[in-house]
């Protein structure tokens, strides 16, 4: 079987991340994708899975997590978008197809798309 | 679920609930022998005799915020649906495995789906406990373990964004050489 892509193009994808500002403090922004039972049963991996796609395709640096079952397995898949300053909100039935919707409105222009949205957190 | 890869997810993260450091995901098709053998294996704080028997039965879970416990159950239906079976051995304070079974051909064995998502799912959450992957088609074999992963990152988590880039390329890198052998 043909060497994978090693873990010497992972040291070099580390050695970046630590030479650019940017990365080196913490990106700011970190998407967290419910991943228990039943997030899993309503689609999440490929909601999670279209988060990181739209990230890659429009170059956004944000941490991506996922985290089990919070107790409302009815609105699953549920997404949270945390930005520094701002506060943390939580949106419910998230489909792949609503997620460029999401990151173009929320991440890019700074306004969160308050017909989705379940709740907010504020930050401080 | 429509995939096993959802299955093994799901699998994956009750070994997460279940407080584990350590899981053990073995992926095995044995195309001669006509056999898909898929084992989680766990070091959480695991289930006495009484509480195996209950987790495959639907109307029983461990949580607190609702009342079914569905997981366990649709997988072994699924495995018994297409010529397979599914087996849990736990001890408490030892950990658990789940080992399941398909007939490889069986017109109602699900299709494996999307592998790779499952394990970035698993492997960008919160608490992900170190993993151990391995992933055999006939005489090919993907692996890796996280370890080594952690090790070449020296402290960068595998949710920074680069580091998710290079996961999201080596992953499917990986199963697509299987997928071609």
């Amino acid at each position: 079987m043909p060497k994978l892509k090693s873990l010497e193009d992972l040291k070099r994808v580390r050695e970046e991340a630590q030479r650019s500002i940017k990365t080196r403090t913490d990106t700011g922004t970190t998407i967290t994708v419910g991943m228990g039972t039943c997030g899993i049963a309503a689609g999440a991996r490929d909601t999670m899975r279209a988060i990181l796609d739209e990230l890659a395709k429009r170059q956004i640096d944000a941490h991506v997590t996922t985290v089990g079952c919070i107790g409302q397995c009815v609105k699953e898949p549920l997404v949270d978008i945390e930005q520094a300053g701002q506060p943390r909100v939580t949106y419910a039935n998230v489909n792949p197809s609503m997620v460029p919707r999401l990151i173009e409105e929320h991440l890019i222009k700074g306004q969160p798309v308050q017909e989705w949205a379940v709740g907010r957190l504020s930050s401080s | 679920m429509r995939e096993l890869a959802l299955h093994i997810l799901d699998l994956l993260q009750n070994a997460v609930e279940a407080g584990a450091s350590r899981v053990i995901l073995r992926v095995d098709e044995d195309r001669v022998g006509e056999v898909l053998n898929i084992r989680v294996m766990d070091n959480g704080r695991g289930m006495d005799a009484r509480t195996v028997v209950q987790a495959l039965d639907p109307f029983y879970t461990t949580r607190t915020t609702r009342h079914v416990g569905l997981g366990l159950p649709l997988l072994a239906a699924a495995a018994e649906r297409a010529g397979g079976a599914l087996d849990i051995h736990s001890r408490p304070g030892e950990g658990t495995t789940v080992e399941v079974s398909f007939r490889i051909s069986h017109p109602d064995r699900q299709p494996m789906g999307d592998l790779t998502g499952t394990l970035l799912a698993f492997l960008l959450s919160a608490r992900a406990p170190g993993l151990d992957y391995s992933h055999r088609v006939g005489s090919l074999t993907f692996e890796f373990h996280t370890d080594e992963l952690h090790a070449a990152l020296e402290g960068l988590p595998l949710s920074h964004p680069a580091v998710q880039r290079w996961l999201v390329d080596y992953l499917t890198e990986g199963e697509s050489l299987l997928a071609a052998g």
